[in-house]
């Protein structure tokens, strides 16, 4: 339903592209080389400016209007404003009949990717799948617990260095150092979490952030330790028994081996969400105080969300090394914290299914659609915008839980 | 002793620095209560358009002066417009909403136009037309002081009275500081509380873009990612001098630019960076009122 | 009767502005105890010390277990051990957790007589399972108790003023305390939920728990209280028993300013 848009809009529209004409117009329109002292005039785009945002301002403003005329319907029929905005994945989610046929689906898909696609695609549906876990692991601290964290990556550049340096003095294996990397990247959130855990929710997000742009400097810099900027290299891929795979085999293998750990994953977040402790985090993240005030724990019960955050970042690090056989600081700056970000606000905060979507739409479509790909920061950029301000939930809300009593039978 | 003078000036030039960006995040937290995330892609942007403009009139052969006045005048301008309207876009719908809202859009708006401007720009570093000749006076002391450093102490003190004047006794100024105290009863009292926001987010940008100019011209080259670790910096001075108080951000900035100068001179200049990221950690963890703000005490 | 709260000499100012001045107050087991006094007396700072969201400047707080006879002193414990040591309160701009169901309020109420954790959690063993089940329970029995057994799904957000306030109340009683401090909690109710919640607060002392309670309706104070203690700046100023305060000279001057012939 699209509604009319008046005169008045249309005007409104046009001021608005006028001002962003003027507001690009340094930056959009004049290319300077200053070696050889020529300037170029780009005026198509400041064209491109203007039209598009003339139609951004114009669907804006009819989402308004729908929003409103949504909510004063909602009101009229006494229901929540949003109802009747529910997505198809969100109204099949909501419906169990559907579930067991879909699950069934989306396995057999999983299972047969690498048999039908070539390694490249498998090698990029790793990735995906890397980031869908990475995603789940920051929604635990995010999305349930409410805490930005935004040095995320510094966990996963403890799991990812574990491996390599252990790997590079002791020889050790994938399988003993995927656990051992999960366990320092928890050590260190717990470190890092004590002292920072008690801060107001915006001092604790920049606090992240240095802490995370700490790690990486110290791990450029400390040449000695960590071999500087140019990294560490060679490091083995994981192993099956001893047998030795080629490349495409090993893909095929650490690719099923992500699909077990997101299985994982997923059930371990889920059964979290859903306890006493998944509890006390979404009431953390309304109210602190009122949850002292009932008992909980408010230090303790953050550390734990945040050490166990910290451990999916260790987890993913080690696979990360695995996978690339190679780490340098480069890899772990702020931007792949901000990735993350976006994966779990765009899916949707503390919603399991949601994250899964995220990360996949994410990280898949600049890959497929090679001419986005440039653009993609700057989405990542615009979602984290947008999404707070049209659909803060994300695109697919947590599934409320129904408890069961006496009173309502079992 | 030279050396020590030397680092000393250079200490105050970074500070000064550093003190025209904090001024905008320490302003805008004073009104809104928000981290301005983006601020640093401002003063970035404000240091782009004097490259873009400067390199174009010089290209086209303008005195150095006229450039030098339009350049500045040019990111000022475009700077403020580039604040208001993230302002309008970003955070003016989320003032409402829960706090980690504006600060994740804040967020997603700095590496927004962080990207912007590299794809429509570059991302290589590019030279930054030579602004400040070295003066004739200034060579017996040429080892100790730059002729660039004296040109940012005097601008920066300058911008400081200005701004200080401009809060005192303009009606925006005092408006500003209404605003600042209790917004509800600014409101009452008839302050469009609006018009407030959108002054601090321009006269904040402004003096970011001030910053940018003398920076960029000062170091000599620029590109679209200095404005992370100068915003981040920045912010880092906000808060040791205590985020909210004006003087505070000139006080936290000066110690930050001098510690640094110091500690890059005389110890090792590997670490310059994790020095500020520590030092920004550890004000947050033991004294995130910082040297001249207000504790806060929580209302139940 | 035995005390259950003793609190003496407490003081607690803020930057040289005396908010509690040397206040001496005990409260005994299954009493109701009403604090009055006119607006920024101090009750609600002194809510805060005893709950440990403030740390007061000098005095003795301390607290008896009627059961066990076990004294605690609360002084720089956290809130929420302050909480588990048997002593809970609402709050005067009523707190919840808007987002959250009606139930989960309440089951947050049970965190703190709770223990499993990550692996309870990921395991979901059957003392997990079991203590799961009590949870949800105990928080529906409390339901019934405050009169909400019909909105268990809703959000605490969506409910009126009176049933938010009714709910605060059963997540406190979640918490299994023996002294309940409640911060107002007939502000904003009409006289039909006013008296309801009187019945309210009777049973539940009837269940053997003791009371303390902030209000400015005088009417319900008057005629639920066993006793009243009277503050004025930071301090007590009178005490006794609804028919010793409502003469009392000092109480009338507080509230009216002056002295009344």
């Amino acid at each position: 339903m699209i509604p009319l848009i008046s005169l008045k809009e249309m005007k409104r529209s046009l001021l608005i592209a006028l001002w962003f004409a003027f507001l690009t117009f340094p930056i959009m329109v004049i290319r300077v080389n200053p070696i050889e002292r020529t300037v170029s005039w780009r005026w198509t785009n400041l064209l491109y400016v203007a039209l598009g945002s003339f139609v951004i301002s114009l669907l804006v403003k009819a989402w308004a209007i729908g929003k409103e005329r949504r909510a004063g319907a909602a009101a009229a029929r006494q229901q929540t404003p949003g109802s009747a905005a529910i997505s198809i994945i969100q109204a099949i989610l909501n419906r169990p009949a559907y579930w067991y046929p879909l699950a069934v689906l989306v396995s057999g898909l999983a299972l047969a990717f690498p048999h039908l696609f070539s390694t490249y695609q498998t090698n990029i549906m790793i990735t995906a799948l890397m980031y869908v876990v990475l995603g789940l692991g920051l929604n635990i601290v995010v999305g349930v617990a409410g805490l930005l964290d935004l040095g995320y990556v510094a966990f996963y550049a403890v799991g990812a260095y574990s491996y390599a340096l252990l790997n590079l003095h002791f020889g050790l294996g994938f399988w003993a150092a995927l656990p051992i990397g999960g366990l320092l990247a928890a050590l260190f959130g717990v470190v890092l979490g004590f002292p920072v855990l008690r801060l107001r929710g915006d001092y604790l997000a920049i606090v992240t952030l240095g802490f995370g742009e700490i790690i990486r400097l110290i791990l450029e810099n400390w040449s000695d330790f960590s071999k500087g900027p140019s990294g560490i290299s060679n490091i083995p891929r994981p192993g099956f028994f001893g047998v030795e795979m080629a490349l495409d085999q090993a893909m095929i293998y650490m690719y099923y081996l992500m699909i077990g750990l997101l299985v994982v994953t997923i059930f371990v977040v889920n059964r979290l969400q859903d306890s006493r402790l998944g509890r006390a985090w979404l009431a953390l993240r309304e109210d602190e105080i009122a949850c002292q005030a009932m008992g909980i724990d408010k230090t303790r019960t953050k550390l734990i969300a945040f050490a166990l955050g910290a451990f999916w970042a260790g987890l993913i690090g080690v696979i990360f090394g695995a996978k690339t056989t190679f780490v340098n600081p480069a890899s772990f700056t702020f931007m792949e914290s901000a990735i993350i970000l976006s994966i779990v606000v765009l899916g949707g905060m503390g919603s399991i299914i949601g994250v899964v979507f995220g990360a996949l739409i994410l990280i898949l479509l600049p890959e497929y659609l090679r001419a986005l790909s440039e653009y993609r920061m700057l989405a990542f950029g615009a979602i984290l915008i947008g999404m707070m301000i049209f659909k803060p939930e994300g695109l697919i809300a947590g599934v409320r839980r129904v408890y069961r009593f006496q009173g309502r039978g079992r | 002793m030279d050396y020590f003078i030397e680092l000393f000036l250079s200490g105050l030039t970074r500070g000064s620095i550093y003190a025209l960006i904090a001024l905008g995040y320490t302003m805008v937290y004073g009104i809104i209560g928000l981290i301005n995330f983006a601020h640093g892609e401002i003063y970035m942007i404000g240091a782009f358009t004097s490259f873009i403009v400067a390199t174009v009139l010089s290209i086209y052969g303008f005195p150095l002066l006229a450039i030098v006045i339009v350049a500045g005048v040019a990111a000022a301008i475009w700077s403020s417009a580039y604040g208001y309207t993230v302002e309008k876009i970003a955070y003016k719908p989320l003032r409402r909403a829960p706090r980690l809202a504006p600060l994740i859009s804040a967020i997603g708006m700095s590496i927004f136009l962080q990207n912007y401007v590299l794809l429509a720009q570059t991302s290589d570093f590019l030279p930054f037309p030579e602004l400040i000749p070295e003066f004739a006076f200034m060579e017996p002391v040429a080892h100790i002081i730059g002729s660039s450093d004296l040109v940012i102490l005097v601008a920066t003190t300058v911008v400081m009275l200005a701004l200080t004047l401009l809060i005192k006794f303009t009606k925006i100024g005092k408006a500003m500081r209404a605003t600042a105290q209790d917004k509800t009863m600014a409101l009452l009292v008839g302050i469009n509380v609006d018009r407030v926001i959108s002054a601090t987010f321009i006269i904040g940008s402004a003096l970011a873009a001030i910053g940018g100019l003398l920076i960029a011209s000062h170091i000599g080259q620029i590109n679209f990612a200095i404005g992370f670790l100068a915003g981040i910096k920045a912010f880092t001075a906000a808060v040791l001098g205590g985020i909210g108080s004006i003087p505070g951000a000139v006080l936290g900035s000066l110690i930050l630019g001098l510690t640094e100068s110091f500690a890059t001179g005389y110890v090792s200049s590997d670490y310059e960076d994790v020095f500020a990221f520590s030092l920004l950690v550890l004000i947050l963890i033991f004294k995130p009122s910082g040297l001249l703000g207000k504790a806060e005490t929580k209302k139940v | 009767m035995k005390p259950i709260l003793n609190v003496s000499d407490l003081s607690m100012d803020f930057g040289g502005i005396k908010a509690l001045d040397r206040l001496d107050l005990d409260v005994c087991a299954q009493e109701i105890v009403a604090l009055i006094g006119p607006n920024g007396a101090g009750k609600t700072t002194f809510f805060n010390c005893l709950t440990g969201i403030y740390l007061p400047n000098s005095g003795d707080i301390q607290l008896t277990c009627p059961q066990t006879g076990k004294k605690t002193r609360l002084n720089g414990l956290k809130p929420n051990k302050i909480t588990e040591k048997g002593m809970a309160r609402t709050f005067q701009n009523i707190r919840l957790f808007p987002q959250m169901s009606v139930l989960e309020n309440v089951m947050i109420g049970r965190h703190c007589r709770t223990h499993s954790l990550v692996l309870g959690a990921i395991l979901r063993n059957r003392r997990t399972r079991v203590e799961e089940q009590e949870t949800v329970d105990k928080s529906y029995a409390i339901l019934e108790k405050v009169g909400l057994a019909a909105q268990v799904d809703e959000f605490a957000g969506n409910l009126s003023y009176g049933a938010q306030r009714r709910l605060e109340i059963g997540r406190a009683l979640a918490t299994e305390p023996f002294l309940l401090l409640l911060d107002e909690p007939a502000a904003g109710m009409n006289p039909q939920e006013t008296t309801e919640l009187v019945a309210l607060i009777r049973r539940i002392r009837d269940e053997n728990q003791a009371i303390l309670l902030i209000e400015h309706d005088m009417k319900l104070v008057m005629t639920l209280s066993d006793r009243i203690i009277v503050m004025d700046y930071g301090q007590k100023i009178a005490q006794g028993t609804p028919a010793e305060i409502r003469g009392n000279p000092a109480v009338i001057k507080a509230y009216l300013g002056e002295e009344v012939g």
